[in-house]
Protein backbone atom coordinates (compact mmCIF):
# COMPACT_ATOMS: atom_id res chain seq x y z
CA UNK A 1 0.00 0.00 0.00
CA UNK A 2 1.46 3.31 -1.01
CA UNK A 3 0.79 5.82 1.80
CA UNK A 4 1.42 8.99 -0.20
CA UNK A 5 -1.05 9.63 -2.99
CA UNK A 6 0.46 10.65 -6.31
CA UNK A 7 -0.63 13.95 -7.82
CA UNK A 8 -1.59 13.72 -11.48
CA UNK A 9 -2.42 16.72 -13.64
CA UNK A 10 -5.77 16.44 -15.40
CA UNK A 11 -6.93 19.89 -16.60
CA UNK A 12 -10.52 19.32 -17.64
CA UNK A 13 -13.16 22.01 -17.83
CA UNK A 14 -15.96 20.86 -15.55
CA UNK A 15 -18.63 21.75 -18.10
CA UNK A 16 -16.78 20.28 -21.08
CA UNK A 17 -19.82 18.15 -22.01
CA UNK A 18 -22.05 21.22 -22.13
CA UNK A 19 -19.41 23.16 -24.06
CA UNK A 20 -19.04 20.42 -26.69
CA UNK A 21 -22.80 20.44 -27.31
CA UNK A 22 -22.89 24.26 -27.34
CA UNK A 23 -20.09 24.43 -29.91
CA UNK A 24 -21.88 21.90 -32.13
CA UNK A 25 -25.09 23.93 -31.90
CA UNK A 26 -23.25 27.13 -32.75
CA UNK A 27 -21.68 25.67 -35.87
CA UNK A 28 -24.98 24.19 -36.96
CA UNK A 29 -26.63 27.61 -36.56
CA UNK A 30 -23.78 29.15 -38.53
CA UNK A 31 -24.41 26.74 -41.39
CA UNK A 32 -28.08 27.64 -41.59
CA UNK A 33 -27.39 31.35 -41.08
CA UNK A 34 -29.51 31.43 -37.93
CA UNK A 35 -28.72 34.11 -35.39
CA UNK A 36 -29.46 32.93 -31.86
CA UNK A 37 -30.34 35.26 -29.00
CA UNK A 38 -30.79 34.10 -25.41
CA UNK A 39 -32.57 36.05 -22.69
CA UNK A 40 -31.77 35.87 -19.00
CA UNK A 41 -33.32 37.78 -16.12
CA UNK A 42 -34.78 37.34 -12.67
CA UNK A 43 -38.41 36.17 -12.47
CA UNK A 44 -40.78 39.02 -13.25
CA UNK A 45 -38.35 41.30 -15.07
CA UNK A 46 -40.56 41.26 -18.15
CA UNK A 47 -38.71 38.77 -20.36
CA UNK A 48 -41.87 37.20 -21.74
CA UNK A 49 -43.58 40.55 -22.38
CA UNK A 50 -40.45 41.84 -24.10
CA UNK A 51 -40.09 38.69 -26.19
CA UNK A 52 -43.76 38.60 -27.18
CA UNK A 53 -43.48 42.18 -28.45
CA UNK A 54 -40.24 41.41 -30.30
CA UNK A 55 -41.66 38.29 -31.97
CA UNK A 56 -44.77 40.16 -33.15
CA UNK A 57 -42.65 42.96 -34.55
CA UNK A 58 -40.16 40.74 -36.36
CA UNK A 59 -42.37 37.98 -37.73
CA UNK A 60 -43.28 39.91 -40.89
CA UNK A 61 -39.67 40.60 -41.75
CA UNK A 62 -37.79 37.49 -40.63
CA UNK A 63 -38.33 33.78 -40.08
CA UNK A 64 -38.45 33.75 -36.30
CA UNK A 65 -39.00 31.14 -33.59
CA UNK A 66 -38.61 30.88 -29.83
CA UNK A 67 -37.66 28.26 -27.28
CA UNK A 68 -38.79 28.97 -23.76
CA UNK A 69 -37.44 27.35 -20.62
CA UNK A 70 -39.65 27.12 -17.58
CA UNK A 71 -39.53 25.08 -14.39
CA UNK A 72 -43.03 23.71 -14.49
CA UNK A 73 -45.72 25.58 -16.39
CA UNK A 74 -46.23 26.26 -20.07
CA UNK A 75 -47.80 29.66 -19.36
CA UNK A 76 -44.95 31.54 -21.00
CA UNK A 77 -45.00 29.36 -24.11
CA UNK A 78 -48.75 29.91 -24.41
CA UNK A 79 -48.29 33.66 -24.02
CA UNK A 80 -45.57 33.69 -26.66
CA UNK A 81 -47.68 31.56 -29.01
CA UNK A 82 -50.05 34.54 -29.25
CA UNK A 83 -47.36 36.17 -31.36
CA UNK A 84 -48.12 33.51 -34.00
CA UNK A 85 -44.52 32.44 -34.46
CA UNK A 86 -43.39 28.86 -33.72
CA UNK A 87 -42.79 28.47 -29.98
CA UNK A 88 -41.53 25.43 -28.14
CA UNK A 89 -41.50 24.89 -24.41
CA UNK A 90 -38.61 23.27 -22.55
CA UNK A 91 -39.77 22.17 -19.11
CA UNK A 92 -36.70 21.88 -16.91
CA UNK A 93 -38.39 20.34 -13.86
CA UNK A 94 -36.22 21.05 -10.85
CA UNK A 95 -33.34 22.38 -12.93
CA UNK A 96 -32.81 26.11 -12.46
CA UNK A 97 -31.26 26.81 -15.86
CA UNK A 98 -31.16 25.63 -19.47
CA UNK A 99 -28.26 23.52 -20.68
CA UNK A 100 -27.04 23.10 -24.26
CA UNK A 101 -28.29 19.50 -24.44
CA UNK A 102 -31.84 20.65 -23.59
CA UNK A 103 -31.69 23.10 -26.52
CA UNK A 104 -30.29 20.40 -28.81
CA UNK A 105 -32.96 17.87 -27.81
CA UNK A 106 -35.77 20.39 -28.19
CA UNK A 107 -34.56 21.32 -31.68
CA UNK A 108 -34.21 17.69 -32.74
CA UNK A 109 -37.80 17.02 -31.89
CA UNK A 110 -39.05 20.28 -33.29
CA UNK A 111 -36.94 21.00 -36.39
CA UNK A 112 -37.92 24.61 -37.13
CA UNK A 113 -36.54 25.20 -40.59
CA UNK A 114 -34.57 27.99 -42.22
CA UNK A 115 -34.75 30.37 -39.32
CA UNK A 116 -33.22 33.83 -39.42
CA UNK A 117 -33.61 34.39 -35.70
CA UNK A 118 -34.05 31.97 -32.84
CA UNK A 119 -34.79 33.36 -29.37
CA UNK A 120 -34.12 31.23 -26.28
CA UNK A 121 -35.79 32.42 -23.11
CA UNK A 122 -33.91 30.97 -20.13
CA UNK A 123 -35.47 30.11 -16.78
CA UNK A 124 -36.03 33.23 -14.66
CA UNK A 125 -32.85 33.19 -12.60
CA UNK A 126 -29.83 35.49 -12.50
CA UNK A 127 -27.42 32.98 -10.97
CA UNK A 128 -27.42 29.53 -12.53
CA UNK A 129 -27.78 30.35 -16.26
CA UNK A 130 -24.50 32.32 -16.18
CA UNK A 131 -22.37 29.19 -16.28
CA UNK A 132 -24.00 27.40 -19.22
CA UNK A 133 -23.22 28.20 -22.84
CA UNK A 134 -26.29 27.46 -25.00
CA UNK A 135 -24.61 28.03 -28.35
CA UNK A 136 -26.18 31.47 -28.60
CA UNK A 137 -24.63 34.35 -30.54
CA UNK A 138 -25.97 37.08 -28.31
CA UNK A 139 -26.94 36.94 -24.65
CA UNK A 140 -29.31 39.57 -23.33
CA UNK A 141 -29.64 40.26 -19.63
CA UNK A 142 -32.85 42.06 -18.72
CA UNK A 143 -33.75 43.84 -15.53
CA UNK A 144 -36.66 46.09 -14.78
CA UNK A 145 -36.63 49.56 -13.25
CA UNK A 146 -38.68 48.17 -10.35
CA UNK A 147 -35.82 45.86 -9.34
CA UNK A 148 -33.47 48.69 -8.46
CA UNK A 149 -30.27 50.12 -9.90
CA UNK A 150 -28.00 47.75 -7.97
CA UNK A 151 -29.07 44.53 -9.72
CA UNK A 152 -25.78 44.29 -11.64
CA UNK A 153 -23.82 44.53 -8.39
CA UNK A 154 -25.80 41.67 -6.88
CA UNK A 155 -25.35 39.42 -9.93
CA UNK A 156 -22.06 40.46 -11.54
CA UNK A 157 -21.36 37.09 -13.18
CA UNK A 158 -24.50 36.98 -15.30
CA UNK A 159 -23.95 40.59 -16.40
CA UNK A 160 -20.35 39.79 -17.22
CA UNK A 161 -21.30 36.82 -19.41
CA UNK A 162 -24.01 38.78 -21.26
CA UNK A 163 -23.45 40.93 -24.35
CA UNK A 164 -26.28 43.42 -24.02
CA UNK A 165 -28.27 44.81 -21.08
CA UNK A 166 -31.94 45.67 -21.53
CA UNK A 167 -33.57 47.80 -18.87
CA UNK A 168 -37.29 47.04 -19.02
CA UNK A 169 -40.51 48.72 -17.81
CA UNK A 170 -39.08 52.19 -18.49
CA UNK A 171 -42.66 53.51 -18.48
CA UNK A 172 -42.53 53.00 -14.69
CA UNK A 173 -39.15 54.71 -14.24
CA UNK A 174 -40.64 57.96 -12.94
CA UNK A 175 -42.96 56.25 -10.47
CA UNK A 176 -40.15 54.27 -8.86
CA UNK A 177 -37.61 57.12 -9.17
CA UNK A 178 -35.28 54.97 -11.21
CA UNK A 179 -31.78 56.47 -11.40
CA UNK A 180 -30.60 55.58 -14.91
CA UNK A 181 -27.11 57.07 -14.49
CA UNK A 182 -26.44 54.93 -11.42
CA UNK A 183 -27.79 51.83 -13.18
CA UNK A 184 -25.53 52.44 -16.19
CA UNK A 185 -22.55 53.01 -13.88
CA UNK A 186 -23.23 49.71 -12.11
CA UNK A 187 -23.60 47.82 -15.40
CA UNK A 188 -20.35 49.25 -16.69
CA UNK A 189 -18.60 48.43 -13.40
CA UNK A 190 -19.27 44.73 -13.93
CA UNK A 191 -19.13 44.77 -17.74
CA UNK A 192 -17.19 47.75 -19.10
CA UNK A 193 -18.51 49.05 -22.42
CA UNK A 194 -21.68 46.95 -22.37
CA UNK A 195 -24.40 48.12 -24.76
CA UNK A 196 -27.53 49.18 -22.87
CA UNK A 197 -31.09 49.66 -24.14
CA UNK A 198 -33.80 51.29 -22.06
CA UNK A 199 -37.17 50.03 -23.20
CA UNK A 200 -40.84 49.73 -22.44
CA UNK A 201 -42.25 46.81 -24.41
CA UNK A 202 -45.72 47.95 -23.41
CA UNK A 203 -45.40 51.54 -24.63
CA UNK A 204 -42.85 50.94 -27.37
CA UNK A 205 -40.27 53.30 -25.91
CA UNK A 206 -36.69 52.40 -26.89
CA UNK A 207 -37.77 49.42 -29.00
CA UNK A 208 -36.85 50.89 -32.44
CA UNK A 209 -33.22 51.35 -31.32
CA UNK A 210 -33.12 47.73 -30.17
CA UNK A 211 -34.58 46.44 -33.49
CA UNK A 212 -32.05 48.49 -35.40
CA UNK A 213 -29.21 47.06 -33.33
CA UNK A 214 -30.50 43.50 -33.79
CA UNK A 215 -30.76 43.92 -37.58
CA UNK A 216 -27.17 45.22 -37.67
CA UNK A 217 -25.96 42.30 -35.53
CA UNK A 218 -27.70 39.82 -37.83
CA UNK A 219 -26.08 41.39 -40.91
CA UNK A 220 -22.68 41.42 -39.21
CA UNK A 221 -23.04 37.78 -38.16
CA UNK A 222 -24.07 36.69 -41.66
CA UNK A 223 -21.06 38.54 -43.08
CA UNK A 224 -18.75 36.66 -40.71
CA UNK A 225 -20.31 33.21 -40.99
CA UNK A 226 -20.42 33.29 -44.80
CA UNK A 227 -16.67 33.86 -45.00
CA UNK B 1 -28.80 25.35 -7.03
CA UNK B 2 -26.74 24.44 -10.06
CA UNK B 3 -23.84 23.60 -7.73
CA UNK B 4 -25.18 20.06 -7.33
CA UNK B 5 -24.96 19.34 -11.05
CA UNK B 6 -21.50 20.97 -11.09
CA UNK B 7 -20.41 18.73 -8.19
CA UNK B 8 -21.69 15.65 -10.03
CA UNK B 9 -19.78 16.68 -13.16
CA UNK B 10 -16.59 17.10 -11.11
CA UNK B 11 -17.00 13.60 -9.69
CA UNK B 12 -17.72 12.16 -13.16
CA UNK B 13 -14.57 13.70 -14.57
CA UNK B 14 -12.50 12.40 -11.64
CA UNK B 15 -13.95 8.88 -11.90
CA UNK B 16 -13.33 8.79 -15.65
CA UNK B 17 -9.75 10.00 -15.32
CA UNK B 18 -9.00 7.67 -12.40
CA UNK B 19 -10.20 4.75 -14.50
CA UNK B 20 -7.87 5.80 -17.31
CA UNK B 21 -4.90 6.50 -15.01
CA UNK B 22 -5.42 3.69 -12.49
CA UNK B 23 -5.79 4.11 -8.75
CA UNK B 24 -8.43 5.41 -6.39
CA UNK B 25 -9.12 9.12 -5.93
CA UNK B 26 -8.05 10.59 -2.59
CA UNK B 27 -8.58 14.21 -3.63
CA UNK B 28 -9.74 16.35 -6.54
CA UNK B 29 -8.09 19.73 -7.12
CA UNK B 30 -10.35 22.34 -8.66
CA UNK B 31 -9.50 25.82 -9.92
CA UNK B 32 -12.38 28.21 -9.41
CA UNK B 33 -12.59 31.84 -10.55
CA UNK B 34 -14.83 34.57 -9.09
CA UNK B 35 -16.61 34.89 -12.47
CA UNK B 36 -17.23 31.16 -12.91
CA UNK B 37 -20.77 31.51 -11.62
CA UNK B 38 -20.10 28.93 -8.93
CA UNK B 39 -19.97 29.90 -5.26
CA UNK B 40 -17.27 27.99 -3.34
CA UNK B 41 -19.35 27.55 -0.16
CA UNK B 42 -22.39 26.27 -2.08
CA UNK B 43 -20.17 23.97 -4.10
CA UNK B 44 -18.57 22.52 -0.96
CA UNK B 45 -21.91 21.60 0.57
CA UNK B 46 -23.30 20.28 -2.73
CA UNK B 47 -20.13 18.27 -3.19
CA UNK B 48 -20.63 16.64 0.23
CA UNK B 49 -24.02 15.37 -0.93
CA UNK B 50 -22.95 14.44 -4.44
CA UNK B 51 -19.96 12.46 -3.18
CA UNK B 52 -22.19 10.15 -1.14
CA UNK B 53 -24.10 9.12 -4.25
CA UNK B 54 -21.00 8.80 -6.41
CA UNK B 55 -18.42 6.12 -7.10
CA UNK B 56 -15.87 8.22 -5.17
CA UNK B 57 -17.25 8.57 -1.63
CA UNK B 58 -13.78 9.21 -0.16
CA UNK B 59 -12.51 11.86 -2.59
CA UNK B 60 -11.80 15.20 -0.92
CA UNK B 61 -12.44 18.41 -2.85
CA UNK B 62 -9.59 20.95 -2.78
CA UNK B 63 -10.69 24.31 -4.18
CA UNK B 64 -8.04 26.71 -5.43
CA UNK B 65 -9.73 30.10 -5.72
CA UNK B 66 -7.92 31.98 -8.46
CA UNK B 67 -7.83 35.77 -8.71
CA UNK B 68 -9.53 37.98 -11.25
CA UNK B 69 -7.09 39.26 -13.88
CA UNK B 70 -7.83 41.71 -16.66
CA UNK B 71 -5.86 43.36 -19.43
CA UNK B 72 -5.35 47.10 -19.20
CA UNK B 73 -5.06 48.60 -22.67
CA UNK B 74 -3.59 51.83 -21.29
CA UNK B 75 -0.85 50.21 -19.20
CA UNK B 76 -0.57 47.38 -21.77
CA UNK B 77 -0.28 45.04 -18.82
CA UNK B 78 -2.18 42.42 -16.87
CA UNK B 79 -3.85 43.92 -13.82
CA UNK B 80 -6.06 42.68 -11.02
CA UNK B 81 -9.19 44.83 -10.71
CA UNK B 82 -10.38 45.75 -7.19
CA UNK B 83 -13.33 43.32 -7.49
CA UNK B 84 -15.72 41.81 -10.00
CA UNK B 85 -17.94 44.84 -9.40
CA UNK B 86 -15.20 47.27 -10.43
CA UNK B 87 -13.53 45.98 -13.55
CA UNK B 88 -11.08 48.82 -13.98
CA UNK B 89 -7.31 49.09 -13.77
CA UNK B 90 -6.15 49.74 -10.18
CA UNK B 91 -3.23 51.79 -11.51
CA UNK B 92 -4.77 54.11 -14.12
CA UNK B 93 -8.54 53.47 -13.71
CA UNK B 94 -9.07 52.46 -17.36
CA UNK B 95 -12.08 50.10 -17.68
CA UNK B 96 -10.98 46.53 -18.40
CA UNK B 97 -13.54 44.70 -20.54
CA UNK B 98 -10.99 42.02 -21.37
CA UNK B 99 -10.89 39.37 -18.64
CA UNK B 100 -7.89 37.05 -18.80
CA UNK B 101 -8.50 35.05 -15.65
CA UNK B 102 -11.42 34.55 -13.30
CA UNK B 103 -13.80 32.31 -15.25
CA UNK B 104 -11.99 29.07 -14.34
CA UNK B 105 -14.08 26.04 -13.42
CA UNK B 106 -11.60 23.31 -14.02
CA UNK B 107 -10.44 20.02 -12.53
CA UNK B 108 -6.68 20.52 -12.60
CA UNK B 109 -5.31 17.48 -10.78
CA UNK B 110 -6.15 14.31 -8.93
CA UNK B 111 -4.47 12.73 -5.94
CA UNK B 112 -4.42 9.02 -6.68
CA UNK B 113 -3.71 6.19 -4.30
CA UNK B 114 -2.53 2.80 -5.45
Amino acid sequence: MNATPRLVEVRQHVLKNNDVVARALRSRFDETGTFVISLVSSPGAGKTMFLETVLKQLRGQYRVAALVGDLATDNDARRLARSEVPVKQITTGAVCHLEAAMVRDALEEWKPENLDLLFIENVGNLVCPATFDLGENLRLVLFSVTEGEDKPLKYPTIFNTADVAIITKMDLAGAVEFDAATAHGNIHGVRPGMRIFEVSAKKGQGMPEWYEFLAAELRRHRGLSLK
Amino acid sequence: MHELSIALSILDIAAEEAKRLGGSVAAIHLRLGPLSGVAPAALRSAYGLAREMSALPKAELVIDEVPLVGYCATCTAERSPPSELELFCPVCSTPMPQILGGRELEVVALELEA
